[in-house]
């Protein structure tokens, strides 16, 4: 399985030399399985590049939506595979008590704030609940979860073979209580889907001092993501939605804390454009 | 133990900061979580008790109804919150874990997860004044 990062920025695209090394566009990664599955996490601003690299002989390509806040779905009208007839797109999103999510998404994807309704995409579309249960997408294994934060949002475990994978893009569990708790993770949110990953790729937007300013944002800093993972047992941490005003040098101070404060776990910074391989 | 549903997560979490008691349940009607406050008013400690099943609070405190008489099981209305699926409330008259008698109000209500999904159900109680 190899994950490719095409957008690691949190809350707003924010391209620029002073964030050249991390990248500037908004969430998207892409799930490549061995039997050549592709699955795509997060429509962000960085999905526009990957729909242009997407080879045109792909038959069905799924987009696993975490939730629908602008930074996650702003890049869904500028996939270019979304506009080739005969392709089958599946769109997975979080579920709502109150409408579909074909009805949620066209709120942004229709005039006036987009000139393309969704209903006019020349792909076979396709609209799906996220899975709460392990479901099979090509060679892969996708379940979903509930998660902490604001308006509805699931996290994305993933599974190719013995290697597994797990994407919690904005999470705040912070929120739900202790997280160097010594009493399980019963009471944690993501920790079931999060559970002994090879890779996880997590929230790490703020430093301390900033999340102590933005309770209830949704977002984690350094050292709640770092505690998270070693909760879960995580073996690497990616650091992921980076903060739109942090530059690359913040974004290394953040990486450096995290790091520091789970040595025991391979932590790097998320880049656009870099590939992890499991 | 398996993680809990997000939606009885949060509202354990709101609970343990809330001055009213609260006790909770999970999709079993086994007890998930009381708070502190809970705690003092049935006289019981969640560290000692470990776990509750359904069974086993439903008749744990001695419910009785305003003219003193034994509370039917399927009348309590956290029962009829799991049962029923719906919101209820009645006055009871309980003894504690500490052998205290207390007369208290029972409001209940059952949570409902985003996918439809019966998660569990909540009690709050007001204790009321013995001459009230």
């Amino acid at each position: 399985m190899k994950v490719t990062f095409w957008g690691t920025r949190g809350s707003l695209a924010s391209a620029g030399p002073e964030t050249v090394r991390y990248g500037g566009n908004t969430a998207c990664v892409q799930v490549t399985g061995s039997d050549g599955t592709c699955i795509v996490l997060d429509a962000g601003t960085g999905i526009r590049r990957l729909g242009a690299a997407l080879s045109r002989d792909l038959t069905r390509v799924d987009i696993l939506l975490t939730h629908l806040h602008m930074d996650h779905i702003q890049g869904l009208g500028f996939f270019d595979p979304l506009f080739r007839p005969g392709l089958e797109v599946h769109i997975w999103g979080p579920p709502s008590a109150t409408q579909d999510l074909r009805t949620r998404l066209s709120r942004y994807l229709s005039p006036p704030l987009f000139p393309i309704r969704l209903r006019d995409a020349d792909s076979d579309v396709h609209f799906h609940n996220a899975p709460d249960v392990p479901v099979s997408i090509g060679g892969l294994e996708v379940c979903g979860a509930e998660i902490v934060h604001p308006g509805p949002t699931v996290g994305y475990r993933v599974r190719d073979g013995a290697a597994t994978f797990a994407y919690l893009s904005d999470h705040e569990p912070a929120l739900t209580g202790d997280l160097d708790r010594r009493d399980g993770t019963r009471w944690t949110s993501g920790a079931d889907i999060a559970a002994g990953v090879d890779l996880l790729v997590h929230d790490v937007q703020y430093s301390p001092d900033e999340r102590a300013e933005r309770i209830g944002w949704g977002h984690s800093s350094s050292l709640e993501a770092a505690a998270f993972a070693r909760l879960v047992g995580a073996r690497r941490l990616a650091a992921f939605h980076h903060d739109p005003g942090h530059d690359d040098a913040a974004v290394d101070r953040i990486v450096a804390e995290t790091a520091a404060a789970v040595p025991e776990i391979g932590v790097f910074g998320a880049r656009e454009g870099e590939t992890v391989h499991l | 133990m398996a993680q809990e549903p997000i939606e009885l997560i949060l509202f354990r979490q709101l609970s343990s900061s809330l001055a009213i008691p609260v006790f909770l349940v999970d999709a079993n009607g086994d007890l998930a979580y009381l708070n502190e406050a809970a705690e003092q008013l049935l006289g019981v400690r969640l560290d000692e008790i470990d776990e509750m099943p359904f069974a086993e609070w439903t008749t744990a405190f001695t419910a009785r109804n305003e003219g003193g008489h034994g509370t039917d099981v399927d009348s309590l209305p956290l029962v009829r919150a799991i049962r029923d699926r719906r919101p209820a409330h009645g006055p009871l008259t309980i003894t504690g874990g500490d052998g205290v008698e207390r007369r208290i109000e029972i409001t209940a209500f059952p949570l409902e997860g985003g996918r439809g999904r019966f998660i569990g159900a909540v009690a709050m109680f007001w204790e009321t004044a013995a001459d009230a």
